[in-house]
């Protein structure tokens, strides 16, 4: 979700990073592995849904499958109950440590999964035309408008599929699925080299 | 594909789904008290019915709720889907 340059953190990379280098460049849609980002899951109850968020800086969106952002952070909603929250860069301590601040006594559950997932992008006018290769959902603006994140598929590995804007999306895959992701998304794409 | 309408997401294809079985099996409140029999029926019998069947669905690939849906068997059409926890509509036990 987050462009950050990597920096720090090899591990962040190190599923793409062979793939990555011999990627071919298609204006259509490029493909791009992004930086580390710090990534809280986040599941509660209305007290705990409205501190969290005041925390965050980034108000939990209560309509489904929206995307709240602010200052370059993102609050995802997955579920009634659950949401990522996304902050620049690899340390997500201090933030983690701010949540849990301002939620104590109240009931919920918040867990580090930074490493758990890469995010990769997929951008150019193709972009949505790449991903409907293997994600059957509407892509069209009026069915996906900016500003939507939600939980999907690509193929058989399963996604967090967000539009950052209309010819941008950033693809969420859990760490072993992304060379999997990957190599389908360069297979989608070959034909518009 | 079939489109299944997750209540908190909307129409959403079915790859994203998981079955749940038969809707509304409420667990024994006293099990002790219950005969073999009983116990056996709450564990493994089902109405099975040709016609419409209230039964739970999760949407495992999306926000990963259970929801409950009034299917036709024979049709595999999806009369109505509602949040679990809500009664069962009231739509007849066959037909649409
Ligand atoms: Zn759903």
């Amino acid at each position: 979700m987050v462009e950050t340059t990597a920096t720090a953190e090899p591990l962040a990379h190190y599923p793409l990073d062979a793939l990555a280098a011999g990627t071919r460049a298609i204006g259509a849609a490029r493909l791009t592995a992004l930086g580390p980002v710090s990534r809280l899951a986040f599941r509660g109850r209305e007290a705990a849904i409205q501190a969290a968020g005041e925390a965050f800086g980034v108000a939990l969106p209560r309509e489904a499958n929206r995307r709240n952002t602010a200052n370059g952070r993102h609050a995802l909603w997955l579920g009634p109950d659950e949401w990522i929250l996304l902050a620049p860069g690899a340390d997500p301590a201090p933030l983690f440590a701010a949540i849990e601040t301002a939620t104590t006594g109240l009931p919920h559950s918040l867990v580090d999964v930074s490493a758990r997932s890469v995010t990769l992008e997929v951008a150019g006018s193709k972009a949505a035309y790449v991903l409907n290769q293997g994600n059957p959902l509407d892509l069209s603006l009026d069915a996906f408008p900016v500003g939507t994140s939600t939980r999907t598929l690509f193929h058989k590995a399963e996604i967090v599929l967000s539009r950052i804007t209309p010819d941008t999306f950033h693809v969420d895959v859990w760490r072993s699925f992304a060379p999997y992701v990957w190599e389908m998304l360069e297979d989608a794409r070959r034909e518009l080299a | 594909m079939l489109i299944i309408n997750c209540p908190w997401c909307g129409a959403r294809p079915e790859i994203e789904f998981r079955y749940g079985g038969e809707a509304h099996v409420a667990r024994p409140a006293d099990p002790a008290a219950m005969s073999d029999q009983e116990w056996a029926d709450f564990l493994y019998n089902r109405t099975n019915p040709k016609g419409l069947h209230a039964e739970r669905w999760r949407h495992i690939h999306g926000c990963g709720r259970y929801f409950n849906a009034v299917r036709d068997t024979v049709s595999d059409f999806f009369v109505t889907t509602y949040k679990a926890g809500e009664p069962r509509p009231d739509i007849g036990e066959s037909g649409q």
